[in-house]
């Protein structure tokens, strides 16, 4: 045998479990989801065997496309807040002194090794009628009654922003951190103020991490059904809810129709990430 | 480096304050001596939950060994998996051509796909087609979604790794005797021993903290420590939970001061070594 | 050479998809040489080090070592080494594993391992180092262990892909000196490439060029520096004077006139020519000589234009018209009395001034390599 096919044969022996594995857990199950969406439901459960659209017809009902565009907003508005904290302190913490700068990774990773429900729930009780954060604010005389804060959009925005934040200000850190910032102090040489400096040259050099960091927050932030469930009462203000709730009504072609609209748009994303100069590799940082 | 103005200091402090507060509640209130149902009011401290957690009270300590076994498992798998595959579709074939071609660019972009599209999607699709396999064991169906999800973390970073890698290392050991499996064993493993620790550590973090996903396979039962937190929370969940939380959270802590120690030995270490060279 | 070629390559080919960078490549390698494959980076050298390796296969083309076909073999059963450019040592292994590492893999027993290692390890000057860790040596002792785990496997050619190319200067010369005893002592064939054109005429005993993907002339260090035979090796070894035009007289003793930009140079060809062929006279700095009187074959006219001191050595410029100048290098010490813009009597020896086919080489790139 050619010394080549031996050793194709060998790397395609490593690839193997991995692509079978990806072929049926990712490749067939999402097609299996896709077929799904062109059935419905049956009479009492299950379901039935026509091809049909009418769930992507459904998807043009008010009671869907309000919470879609909702949801919509919710992971716009989202992000921006992401960018306005995030890309500033990962700024910040990548022109810290590298002892300070590793105490404060520290902190941030910590986090992400402790049970995103279990801070959800943190938030819970301080947001809570009686809860610290209101009495806090009545024994400084703030407010005189509790605010009502659970229950909220408030509330599932903070929710939403704060478990996104770290994935904007890791990538936006790794990017500050690679700048060359002799580049800057060469616009400063050149008579720019340190403000126009930033903006022209400090932000569209690291542009590749804030890129990142948007489809980092944005894309996760449409699914995130148990924040609005945790936060936000029973109101469904997010796609995820609204799935979570076909599913659990059993409408499962209704619930993999909007689950193949919210996979478009993530595509969708993507591909707009992709075609501005993004790399799949700085998104699979975290 | 240029000095930091108070402005800039105190919004960092600001963020990191607001990013831990939830954590400071929990761990407070694990220690709070209140028993009424729904406990607010901090009304002094006690061990008191941290004596019923121990006690198996709650059911929050299986849930956590339901979390950790299924973890264990998915990463065992999906570290094996992922690391061979990284290195199968890193490496280059004699003809000199690094790829086999399209097939591979699109298994690639289908490998890390899971932990690009929302986690709802994945565990819509999970559910049909674990039910449509007919695979009904609540612990299988875990450890098969997660081991899903598990792979690009570390598939990702092996490759990287791999990537980054003078490929004339493996072409040496070639050149110096060693078969394809002899290289794999001898060069390309050792050297990716980092990655693959660090991906799987990733992975693990990623498979404990997973709620979304594992919300849906789930069949009936208590779940894992996330699920079994979401269904008691709306009924009030107890401090046993708070006390639970906070001795995860001081793991974590020593865990991480941990090993930023042990790599703060290791560089003095080498550069121990580096300075024996100069000297002699 | 009579004897049977060690290594044999035929028509060896290579396309990586892009184009071919190697056609059909010939060539014949005997035992005991010290070959060099030298041409700019690019030129496919490397790629014909790694088809005999075996760490690439040939599109097209057979390799042969001792007269057996090697080509289907897989680099690990090939009887042939290879210091590779970085070196290539493993990071995790000290120096003994490294060195070891073949030995290993051939199921060497453990005592023989130790004594061999140690052997190769004194024959490059390193005993003692054993247990030290690649990172903890200097760039040059790198290269040394590089050497040692490729030779202490006895092979039946030793291939260095450019082992030089990441040392300065000092540690540069160096290392050829202790490469050409290396070779002397071990009596295996090397085949040795780089891109830098001294290091090949200090250290090979013939010398390949090639360009493109094909092999422009083959010779000794003497042969290629003295005859090229082509634009392009003149152009590529050495420095030259390339003064390219047409034969304006040629008589049958090979005796002609080469007439550039207006100039009447004598040549002198080993070949029959033609009147109003193009061809181009190669004439070393070193060849040109000049004075105040027309003696000895200085019989053209030039203005000294420019003169520059560079150690030991006076580079100066004379002009022969308004277009055309001759570089001329002379031993400073006869520090000549000629002040800028004086006229001078130039002249050189017709023998080493070979006469090569003029191309259409672009000689801005070509000299951009050296």
């Amino acid at each position: 045998m050619k010394a080549n096919q031996q050793d194709r044969r060998f790397s395609l022996l490593l690839k193997l479990p991995m692509y079978l594995w990806t072929i049926m857990f990712v490749f067939v199950a999402l097609l299996y989801i896709i077929g799904l969406s062109f059935l419905s439901r049956g009479e009492r459960i299950g379901i039935t065997n026509e091809v049909t659209v009418s769930n992507y017809a459904r998807l043009a009902d008010p009671q869907y496309l309000q919470v879609m565009l909702n949801s919509l907003k919710l992971s716009v508005l989202t992000t921006l807040i992401c960018i306005v904290i995030g890309y500033p302190f990962g700024y910040l913490m990548a022109r810290l002194k590298p002892t300070v700068r590793s105490i404060i990774m520290l902190l941030l990773i910590v986090p992400f090794w402790t049970n995103s429900l279990i801070r959800i729930y943190g938030w819970r009780i301080l947001l809570m009628g009686n809860g610290p954060l209101n009495t806090f604010l009545l024994n400084l005389g703030i407010i005189s009654s509790p605010l009502k804060l659970l229950n909220t959009d408030g509330a599932v925005f903070l929710g939403m922003v704060y478990a996104l934040i770290p994935f904007m200000i890791l990538p936006t850190f790794t990017t500050v951190d690679k700048l060359d910032f002799s580049v800057v102090e060469a616009a400063r040489d050149l008579g720019a103020s340190p403000l126009r400096a930033f903006f022209t040259i400090t932000v569209p050099l690291t542009m590749a991490g804030l890129m990142a960091g948007c489809v980092l927050v944005f894309i996760p932030s449409m699914g995130l059904f148990f924040l609005s469930d945790l936060l936000g009462g029973s109101k469904s203000v997010l796609a995820g809810n609204l799935i979570q709730n076909l599913i659990k009504s059993r409408d499962l072609p209704m619930a993999s129709a909007l689950s193949v609209l919210l996979l478009a748009v993530t595509g969708g994303v993507i591909a707009l990430y992709r075609k501005a100069g993004g790399s799949a590799g700085e998104l699979g940082l975290f | 480096m240029k000095k930091h103005s108070f402005g800039s200091l105190a919004f960092m402090s600001l963020v990191l304050l607001v990013l831990y507060l939830p954590i400071i509640v929990v761990v407070v209130y694990s220690f709070n001596d209140n028993t009424a149902r729904i406990p607010l009011a901090f009304t002094g401290w006690s061990t008191r939950w941290y004596d019923s957690l121990f006690e198996g009270r709650g059911g929050y300590l299986d849930a956590l060994w339901l979390s950790v076994k299924v973890a264990l498992w998915s990463v065992l798998i999906s570290g094996v998996i992922g690391t061979l595959g990284a290195i199968g579709m890193t490496q280059r074939a004699l003809d000199g051509k690094r790829r086999s071609g399209w097939f591979d660019a699109v298994m690639e972009s289908m490998v890390t796909l899971p932990i690009m599209i929302p986690e709802i999607i994945l565990g819509l699709a999970f559910m049909v087609i674990f039910n449509a396999l007919g695979i009904r064991g609540n612990e299988a169906r875990l450890v098969m979604a997660h081991v899903t999800f598990c792979v690009p973390y570390v598939f990702l970073s092996v490759k990287s790794r791999l990537v980054g890698m003078d490929q004339s290392l493996f072409d040496a050991a070639r050149d110096l005797g060693a078969s394809s499996a002899r290289v794999l064993r001898d060069i390309t493993l050792p050297l990716c021993r980092p990655a693959i620790i660090s991906g799987s550590f990733l992975a693990l973090a990623m498979s404990m903290d997973d709620f979304v996903i594992s919300f849906f396979v789930y069949g009936a039962g208590e779940g894992t420590l996330p699920i079994k937190i979401y269904s008691s929370v709306k009924v009030g969940v107890s401090p046993v939970v708070n006390a639970l939380c906070s001795l995860m959270i001081a793991a974590a802590f020593i865990f991480a001061a941990l090993s930023r120690y042990l790599g703060a030995v290791k560089k003095a270490r080498s550069s121990r070594n580096q300075m024996g060279l100069t000297s002699e | 050479m009579s004897e049977e070629p060690i290594l044999r390559l035929e028509g060896l080919s290579k396309d990586y998809g892009q184009g071919m960078v190697l056609h059909s490549l010939d060539l014949d390698i005997y035992p005991g040489e010290f070959l060099t494959l030298l041409g700019p980076s690019g030129c496919g050298k490397t790629t014909t080090l790694r088809l005999i390796a075996g760490l690439e296969q040939p599109t097209s083309g057979r390799v042969f070592l001792e007269g057996v076909d090697m080509t289907d073999r897989p680099p690990e059963k090939r009887p042939v080494n290879t210091v590779f450019q970085s070196y290539a040592l493993f990071p995790h292994m000290n120096v003994f594993q490294n060195i070891a590492y073949g030995l290993k893999t051939a199921g060497v027993k453990k005592a023989e391992q130790k004594q061999r290692v140690e052997e190769a390890l004194a024959l490059v000057r390193l005993s003692g180092y054993e247990k030290r860790m690649p990172s903890q040596l200097s760039g040059g002792q790198r290269q040394r262990v590089a050497i040692a785990r490729a030779v202490v496997l006895k092979p039946k050619v030793l291939l260095l892909d450019e082992p030089l190319g990441a040392l300065d200067l000092k540690l540069r010369q160096e290392m050829q000196a202790e490469l050409k005893r290396l070779q002397q002592q071990l009596k295996i064939t090397f085949v040795y490439i780089t891109h830098d054109q001294e290091e090949a005429l200090n250290m090979s005993s013939r010398i390949i060029i090639i360009r493109e993907g094909r092999i422009e002339q083959i010779g000794t260090p003497e042969e290629v520096y003295e005859h090229p035979k082509t634009l392009f090796a003149a152009s590529f070894i050495g420095q030259s004077n390339l003064l390219r035009g047409t034969v304006s007289r040629y008589e049958e003793n090979g005796e002609l006139t080469l007439n550039v930009m207006g100039v009447s140079l004598p040549a002198l060809s080993d070949e029959p020519r033609q009147k109003g062929e193009r061809l181009a006279l190669c004439l070393r700095p070193q060849r040109v000589r000049y004075g105040s009187e027309p003696q000895h074959g200085m019989n053209l006219q030039g203005i000294i234009r420019e003169k520059t001191y560079s150690g030991g050595m006076q580079h100066t410029l004379i002009g022969l018209n308004d277009k055309l100048t001759l570089n001329a290098i002379t031993q400073a010490s006869e520090l000549d009395s000629f002040p800028l813009g004086s006229m001078v009597y130039v002249g050189w020896s017709k023998q080493h001034a070979p006469l090569v086919p003029d191309s259409e080489l672009n000689l801005d790139q070509a000299e951009g390599v050296l």
